[in-house]
């Protein structure tokens, strides 16, 4: 190996080896404090007991069918943001008036912070599942919404001159040209309405007491379960890291050149 | 001099309204009579949908009550300081980050995985270091718009021309001044919109931590409504939050000029 590919490899691992490095040393130091009593433990558990209670939390508090459940909560919201939104996007596309009168609102609805509805969603669909789903629904649809119009309206004119010049029905011109093109575009949207739906999904489940991941944390919070509740916040974030990884994965398989 | 025909003629007059802002009340009409008939039909729990009037009464009721402006004040104080720390802090971060590739290929990664883990299961965590007092929302506020802001920070920082920084180093500025005069003039749009989210999930994580557990604010004031029933009420509360958080969200990207970015 030459020496300057040698250096352009120790430059290639030495930024992820000081990352590594500095939140090793941070709970080193962490641990190292609170053992020696300068940071109380009833209140910032040692790392060594919140790794320690990690095989706890999930065998005792069923963590496996507590993830499932959320993850069954964020497919049903999913499926349905990328029904809903895709429609809706396609609606907005094919009537040029209603794109000009409700665009700002749909864009509006992405600003608005509608998990704060919470209590109403729960008054509307009782403390179930549903709530939970209905949030992440319609915290989530206006992304996929506007990128499948903004997917659909920058297909190249060059596509459609093709699809015309081949004499294709509505209906062809549609599923042949405007949809293949504009899928990447609109997986950016369900990408970004799937991690608004988790988020709420999770956050709700805290928030109301039922459910999955959201409520385990909740559960062990109110029994004072600090490495617990420490461990949970670990696993949940180790989840949405996971999901995030796996959606962009996936993005970059769909749009493999920009 | 003979006069054409193209330069005497008259525009033809524009309608007073347009045919968007026509359907645009269409729409809102449309669903103003539709939720009055599901008020009015029965087929939901009395109170779940409330009529206009009940919420219009409610709504007036709220704004002229001294107590919620009271709460306001509290929750807006509470973001306001959530987005100081969290803004200023992810702005310093986004700027070292932004500034330096090693330092970025090190940490950034944890900051652009950690943004959008839904930030609200801190709370009990937020509980036990800050207390049940207004600290733990603003220090949940301060953690969902940290990462917003220093990720749109360190993007901006690494979008500035080369030629602006050598100008800088040129006239011998020392560090504040590069900060000061070259960098935060430069990336003043990508900072505003990492303000705009972070703002945004601020508002969310403060109110949403407010309606977990506190006895003073706007999300105190929801849960309220929710457990006494007042239907009217919390949809009055819910639509002048909305149009607060709209508003703001809007108003911060006039100020900063979003509007004037071409596109």
């Amino acid at each position: 190996m030459s020496a300057a590919a040698r250096r352009r490899s120790v430059y290639d691992w030495m930024p992820a080896a000081l990352g590594i490095g500095t939140v090793v040393v941070f709970f080193a130091a962490l641990e190292g404090l609170i053992q020696a009593g300068l940071i109380n433990r009833f209140i910032v558990p040692p790392p060594s007991e919140i790794i320690g209670s990690f095989g706890r939390v999930l065998t005792e508090e069923h963590v496996v069918s507590r993830f499932f459940f959320t993850l069954g909560e964020c497919f049903v919201a999913g499926v349905m943001i990328t029904v809903f939104g895709v429609a809706g996007g396609v609606l907005l596309y094919r009537y040029k008036l209603l794109q000009q009168a409700v665009e700002t609102w749909v864009a509006a609805l992405a600003a608005a912070p509608v998990v704060l509805a919470y209590p109403l969603f729960m008054v509307i669909f009782g403390r179930s599942a549903w709530t939970i789903i209905m949030i992440g629904f319609v915290a989530a649809l206006s992304p996929v919404v506007l990128k499948t119009l903004e997917g659909l309206s920058g297909t190249r004119k060059v596509l459609i001159n093709v699809g015309k010049s081949f004499n294709l029905t509505g209906s062809q011109q549609f599923w042949k040209i405007m949809f293949p093109a504009a899928l990447p575009t609109m997986f950016v949207g369900v990408r970004l309405g799937l991690i608004f739906a988790l988020i709420n999904i999770v956050g709700v489940e805290f928030l109301i007491n039922y459910g999955g991941l959201g409520q385990l944390i909740n559960d062990l919070a109110e029994r004072y379960d600090l490495p617990g509740t420490y461990a949970a916040i670990c696993f949940v974030i180790l989840v949405s890291v996971v999901f995030f990884m796996f959606l962009e994965k996936a993005e970059r398989w769909l749009r493999p050149v920009d | 001099m003979a006069e054409t025909g193209r330069l005497t003629r008259t525009a033809p007059a524009a309608p007073m309204f347009s045919p968007v802002t026509l359907l645009r009340v269409a729409i809102i009409l449309a669903f103003l009579a539709g939720w009055e008939l599901l008020s009015r039909s029965g087929w939901l729990y009395r109170d779940v949908v409330p009529s206009w009037l009940a919420i219009g009464k409610a709504l007036a009721d709220l704004l002229l009550h001294a107590d919620y402006y009271f709460n306001l004040g509290v929750t807006a104080g509470e973001i306001a300081a959530a987005l100081a720390i969290g803004g200023v802090s992810g702005l310093a971060v986004g700027i070292v980050l932004g500034s330096n590739r090693f330092l970025a290929k090190a940490y950034e990664p944890y900051l652009y995985y950690l943004g959008p883990t839904p930030k609200i299961i801190f709370f009990p965590i937020m509980i036990m270091w800050f207390g049940v007092g207004p600290g733990s929302k603003i220090a949940l506020g301060v953690l969902s718009c940290f990462f917003p802001v220093a990720l749109s920070a360190a993007a901006g920082m690494r979008q500035i021309d080369k030629v602006l920084i050598k100008v800088g180093k040129s006239f011998r500025a020392n560090t504040w001044q590069t900060v000061w005069k070259i960098y935060l003039p430069a990336m003043r749009h990508p900072i505003i919109n990492g303000i705009r989210l972070g703002l945004g999930v601020a508002l969310i994580g403060t109110l949403l931590a407010e309606t977990k557990l506190s006895n003073k604010g706007i999300g105190f004031l929801i849960i309220q409504a929710y457990s006494v029933f007042d239907m009217p009420r919390m949809y009055a509360m819910l639509i002048v939050l909305f149009v607060l958080a709209i508003g703001a969200n809007a108003l911060v990207g006039r100020l900063g000029g979003l509007h004037t970015i071409r596109r």
